[in-house]
């Protein structure tokens, strides 16, 4: 597969949020801002790479019988590792993640790449996967919170665009996900189609 | 390279591997980050504290107090400067949130009123209840703030349940779990200081 279309295939044409579907929990959970959704994007991304190098690198290593549970170790150890980075480093961004960081291991999106991708591809094609979904997921995360904050809370990353008063607060609460999601899947599939 | 074989004894083999080394690296990793979290946990405390109560010099080493009517105890951290007393902080919290478990640093002035406060936790719906960051210190407007004040000049609860302090827009819940925290930290400082003036005669 040619790596420059390895590489787009995630922002539009096979993006895990508006095409695949896939990690709906973390995405309608912490997109309540832009940069929230920033934070889990990258996050997603770091573990989405390191899983899908060390992945292929092992497949042939591993029985056919015992892929998944070995899939979800090396998955579980490297957002683990994530986790106890951003803790002593960005105690701040784990501050307004860290509920959804351990979510991460079971973001299907993860599962998914290892299971369909780097399971059969060679090494460079699954790093590539991994970082092309892995952006494709953070640059969805970021619209879908963005149009968030901007309808629900006036701002955008924590910069004040209008009034308070005139928000309409249900775009940060989880009926405002389903809502901007909606429409951001069918604007895409438009985009998709012509 | 061929697959593997799904014998019982690869399998075995595999995962044990696989266990091992995921196993031993995040050990690794974790006494690498053990110090670096511990502090910025620390330096997050001690700048809640800041936040919390007039300028100080010298903070006592934590204390726990058991809080009134049952319950953890909460951390007490009593802050001097030139060897006078200028605040206690508190670290207390409350279970009756809108989405459970509330943890807050509060101050209290040598006067007994409270001087400032610091959400640290909370669970609370963004753009509703997590206002209490900053909706009880609003001094602009005298009937949500209690900087300044005290449960005993002032009605700790909000104005729907008779009280004295006007609940965020909303969230009347996360209002009065807030309220129900700081009275939590401020009884409990109460009780402290009776049994220390008690032990001293």
């Amino acid at each position: 597969m040619n790596q420059w279309k390895n590489f787009t295939k995630g922002f539009i044409k096979e993006n895990p949020i508006f095409v695949l579907v896939l990690g709906m929990c973390p995405t309608l959970g912490v997109t309540s801002s832009a940069m929230n959704g920033l934070g889990m994007g990258l996050a997603t991304t770091f573990v989405l790479v390191m899983a899908n190098i060390v992945i292929s690198m092992v497949k042939s290593f591993i029985p056919e019988k015992v892929r998944i549970p070995s899939f979800i170790v090396i998955i579980a150890a490297f957002v683990t590792v994530v986790q106890l980075m951003m803790q002593a480093y960005v105690p701040a961004l784990y501050k307004s993640l860290g509920l959804f960081i351990p979510l991460i291991v079971v973001n299907c999106i993860v599962l998914g790449r290892a299971e369909a991708f780097a399971s059969k591809n060679g090494i460079l094609s699954s790093a590539i996967d991994g970082l092309s979904i892995g952006l494709g997921f953070s640059f969805a995360l970021v619209l879908l919170g963005g149009i968030r904050e901007i309808l629900g809370s006036g701002k955008i990353f924590n910069i004040a665009l209008y009034s308070e008063n005139y928000v309409s607060l249900i775009f940060v609460l989880a009926p405002g996900a389903f809502i901007v999601l909606g429409y951001l899947i069918a604007f895409i599939n438009q985009i998709r189609k012509s | 390279m061929a697959q593997r074989e799904s014998t019982f004894l690869n399998m075995v083999v595999t995962l044990l591997v696989i266990t091992l080394i995921a196993g031993g690296t995040l050990g690794y990793v974790y006494t690498l980050t053990e110090a670096p979290i511990a502090a910025a946990k620390e330096k997050a405390q001690k700048e809640a504290i800041k936040t919390v109560l007039p300028e100080f010099d010298k903070l006592s080493a934590p204390f726990k107090v058991l809080a009134e009517k049952g319950g953890d105890s909460l951390d007490f951290f009593v802050a001097y400067k030139n060897n006078e007393l200028v605040g206690t902080a508190i670290k207390t919290y409350t279970k009756k949130g809108f989405g459970g478990l509330v943890t807050i640093m509060t101050g209290i002035d040598k006067e007994g009123n409270f001087y400032g406060y610091q959400v640290l936790e909370h669970a609370e719906t963004p753009g509703l209840g997590s206002k209490m960051a900053t909706w009880f210190k609003n001094t602009e407007k005298p009937k949500q703030s209690i900087i300044g004040k005290n449960p005993k000049t002032t009605k700790f609860e909000v104005t729907k349940d008779g009280g004295d302090i006007d609940a965020i827009t909303a969230s009347t819940i996360s209002s009065r779990a807030f309220l129900d925290a700081i009275v939590r930290a401020y009884n409990t400082y109460e009780k402290n200081l009776e049994s220390n003036s008690g032990n001293k005669k």
